[in-house]
């Protein structure tokens, strides 16, 4: 008699752990970079390639590092986000324009509003790499140490705004 | 206002698809043949209405309709109309819909091809696919709608994901969704026999055709999927054992269990129970792989939307089916009596440890499959299972099964003799062993795995003809042995060039990652290939560069390939389309990685040398060929013609029935 419930319980265990499945998040692989200091680089400026850009400028302030690109199609559905982020400057944005043409990038910004203080160009993408960038886009909170606290892969909500990068950066900028 | 059309066709079928479920098994239950006789014409139109909605999808999607979402987000107005129609199973909701449709396809194929069957029989079979299909539409209807409007609408679409623009994507999936709903018949069988107390040979014996059909489906399905991965992800790789891969590998394997099984409790009315649960257990593990492809609790190269509460709605139903069907199982089965006996060597015998062999397989695909998320449940974090765990697992299992193949056929029913199968087959596995250890020499590379591929794929194949042989010989000609049994034994010999494929592509491929230069060679399997750089390349919704690389060998140029480049409009999705040279014998395969900046036109270049590649596709189709062939058997084509007999004297019978009925039915109370 036993054995042929047994398959029914098996299912039924089963079933149980696909349920608890469905709560987690097996795409969010935690980033090895996370409390690790943000790789430094130099890169030439979008705006004005002439001048370079390196994140040791930003120590001492909690700022949001935003990996894009123009041929990205995420990126503008996250665009919106960004620029009504830089409006009511809450947090500095600084952007990586990755793999990108900087004609192509610069006529997009023209187009939709920038919302980056300063975007670096990064069109070999061996800035990106270091950052493990394999999505674009990809959000980095960087704390006034330079240590990245936190990466988004995808592209930034209201709600994960809300629920998580703001309270973060509220809570970084109280530290020392 | 056609989408509009399309969205109540489908509730309509809704509600032909909950009286196809209810009324016929209640009539069943009560002996009431009115009832009953609701099955055939309700699943008819059930069939009509979902393929309404099929066809106002494929309408909107062909004249480019972006107020309508699934169209905006799954097609473009640059795209080939062939890939505009392949889009209605491109995304979610469309493949929800072909997979609805697929399902009255099959119940309306068994209304036509079952009426030499129990009327009971019949009601609840209908009946339970009826309910399958009410689960699909609520699903659909509620989470997942096809013909959700953008309003305002897009001005153009998101376009195909590239990766599906391909003529073997616009195949693969209706063939993969053919193979799993057909598993639902020979479910809504197994069930029906539960619910009706009848679990004797009978059940078995009209189940097998169906369950060999979607059988052959989901072979050619899995194939064509395979074949895609090897020219379309630009790796050269055949089998990735990916998530999704697995979720059609594991009713696959169900599915080959349950055939042999089938077999034996049609002839031997043996494994009766086990036959029911492997009939339950393939079709649940299509469920299940529907539930892991579309639910995201896994990660996998086929990047699907998820949405969570689309995962509940799939698990709650998984539930209800499989849940339902085996508490059934497990109130019904114990009174099954047992079968007909059989000693511990015997045909019986073999065709359980083949039965056990494969279900193992299964179990520990499974496994591997779901054990990240099992880990990550349980708070012993992110690991993810790769190729190592599948081939550690696979392979031994492999090798007593096809071992096993070899000797299943020539064995007797009830009891086999050891020593007389030995004496007929002793040569063919000597003569196995001699090549499999001598022919690696001659190719040029001896390894064990070599030697063990040749000595499976020879035992099978030398054994095969040795039967063959036998029997046309001793038993007067090719005509006296049924087509089922041709079917066998060439599925059996398509296993058996599938196992030459794999062992020849694994132990003598070459593959060189180069960076070249215009003009650079290189050299890969005896031939030598030179790369004379790229040319700008246009397609009608891509971008992109095709490369020209000449084949030569002893210094002769024998071809040219023109790997390309893609990058698609819509999406900015990069694409690399390889070039492959086809051959019996070999294939050779070049893709495009990336140009390499400041080089002068240098590019990544992947070159394979492929031997015996296309044997493992060749296996599977005539494994399929073989399901085919078994299908067109006497046996099945006499009952098409006694239905066409019967046909007039049943009609009389339902006549009565239903008089009888409708007699009782008006009776003053």
């Amino acid at each position: 008699m036993m054995r042929f419930i047994l398959p029914l319980v098996v299912f039924l265990v089963l079933a149980g752990f696909l349920y608890v499945g469905l709560g987690l998040h097996p795409h969010e692989v935690p980033s090895p970079l996370i409390d690790k200091p943000a790789p430094a680089f130099s890169l030439p400026q979008l705006d004005q390639p002439a001048k370079q850009f390196s994140p040791a400028e930003m120590k001492g302030k909690v700022w949001l590092f935003n990996v894009w690109a123009s041929w990205c199609e995420s990126c503008k559905d996250e665009h919106p986000v960004l620029l009504d982020l830089a409006e009511r400057k809450l947090v500095p944005i600084y952007g990586l324009d990755y793999k990108d043409k900087p004609a192509d990038a610069q006529a997009w910004l023209n187009t939709a509003g920038n919302p980056y203080k300063l975007v670096a160009q990064d069109t070999d993408g061996r800035v990106g790499i270091n950052y493990g960038v394999y999505g674009v886009p990809e959000t980095y909170i960087i704390d006034k140490q330079g240590i990245i606290r936190y990466k988004q892969i995808g592209p930034i909500t209201m709600q994960n705004l809300r629920a998580i990068i703001l309270p973060m950066v509220h809570k970084l900028e109280q530290q020392p | 206002m056609i989408p509009e059309i399309g969205h109540f066709a489908l509730i309509v079928a809704l509600m032909l698809a909950l009286i196809q479920g209810v009324l016929p098994i209640y009539g069943a239950a009560r002996g009431n043949a009115v009832l009953m006789g609701v099955a055939r014409p309700v699943a008819v139109g059930h069939f009509v209405f979902v393929a309404m909605a099929f066809a106002c999808l494929a309408y909107a999607l062909l004249t480019n309709d972006f107020s309508v979402l699934y169209v905006a987000e799954h097609s473009n107005s640059q795209l080939p109309a062939h890939y505009r129609f392949a889009a209605l199973w491109g995304g979610h909701e469309g493949s929800l819909l072909l997979w609805t449709f697929l399902l009255t396809v099959w119940t309306v194929a068994v209304t036509q091809f079952s009426r030499h069957l129990p009327q009971e029989m019949v009601a609840r079979v209908i009946g339970v696919l009826g309910l399958i299909s009410v689960g699909f539409l609520l699903f659909m209807l509620l989470t997942s709608d096809p013909f959700e409007r953008l309003l305002p609408a897009a001005m153009n679409g998101r376009d195909l994901n590239p990766l599906l623009q391909d003529p073997g994507m616009v195949i693969h999936p209706p063939m993969l969704y053919m193979g799993y709903v057909g598993f639902s018949v020979a479910f809504a069988f197994a069930l029906s026999a539960l619910l009706g107390g009848h679990l004797d040979a009978t059940w078995a014996r009209w189940s097998r055709p169906w369950t060999t059909v979607a059988w052959v489906f989901l072979t050619l399905g899995i194939a064509l999927g395979s074949g895609w991965a090897y020219y379309e992800l630009g790796w050269g790789g055949w089998w990735f054992w990916d998530p999704v891969e697995n979720a059609s590998f594991m009713p696959w394997l169900a599915g080959t269990a349950l055939i042999h099984s089938l077999a034996v409790t049609e002839k031997r009315g043996a494994f009766k129970s086990w036959t029911v649960l492997l009939a339950i257990g393939a079709f649940s593990l299509s469920l299940m792989g529907t539930f892991l492809v579309r639910s995201g609790v896994l990660t996998s190269v086929h990047a699907f939307a998820t949405d969570p509460r689309r995962g509940i709605f799939i698990l709650a139903f998984l539930v209800v089916v499989i849940g339902s069907s085996l508490t059934l199982f497990a109130w019904r089965a114990p009174k099954v009596g047992l079968g007909g006996k059989f000693e511990l060597v015997s045909r019986e015998s073999f065709l359980l440890c083949n039965n056990v062999l494969l279900s193992v397989a299964a179990a520990s695909v499974f496994l591997g499959t779901l054990y990240p998320l099992f880990m990550d449940a349980l708070g012993y974090g992110k690991l993810s299972v790769g190729p190592p765990y599948f081939n550690t697992v696979f392979v031994p299992l492999m090798v007593p099964m096809v071992l096993l193949m070899g000797l299943g056929p020539i064995a007797r029913w009830k009891k086999a003799n050891i020593p007389d199968m030995w004496v007929r087959v002793r040569w063919a596995f000597g003569a196995s062993v001699v090549i499999a250890l001598l022919l690696p020499f001659v190719l040029g590379k001896w390894t064990p795995l070599i030697a063990l591929g040749l000595l499976l794929a020879c035992w099978l194949i030398s054994s095969v003809l040795l039967d063959l042989r036998k029997r046309m010989l001793r038993e007067g000609g090719i005509k006296t042995q049924s087509r089922s049994y041709y079917g066998m034994q060439l599925a059996h010999f398509g296993v058996a060039i599938f196992i030459i494929g794999v062992t020849l592509v694994k132990g003598y491929e070459t593959e060189r990652d180069v960076r070249m230069a215009p003009g650079d060679t290189v050299a890969a399997g005896g031939y030598t290939f030179r790369f004379d750089g790229v040319r700008a390349l246009s397609g009608p919704n891509y971008e992109g560069k095709q490369g020209r690389v000449v084949v030569m060998k002893n210094g002769q140029p024998v071809g040219q390939l023109f790997p390309q480049k893609r990058i698609y409009d819509a999406s900015g999705m990069p694409m690399t389309e390889a070039s492959i040279d086809a051959g019996l014998f070999r294939d050779l395969y070049v893709s495009l990685g990336d140009a390499i900046p400041n080089s002068g036109g240098a590019w990544a270049v992947r070159v394979y040398y492929k031997p015996f590649v296309n044997w493992i596709w060749a296996g599977c189709v005539l494994m399929a060929m073989g399901g085919v062939l078994a299908l067109s058997d006497r046996r099945y084509r006499i009952h098409a013609r006694k239905k066409q007999e019967t046909h007039s004297t049943e009609h009389t019978a339902t006549h009565e029935a239903s008089a009888a009925g409708m007699t009782t039915g008006s009776k003053p109370a």
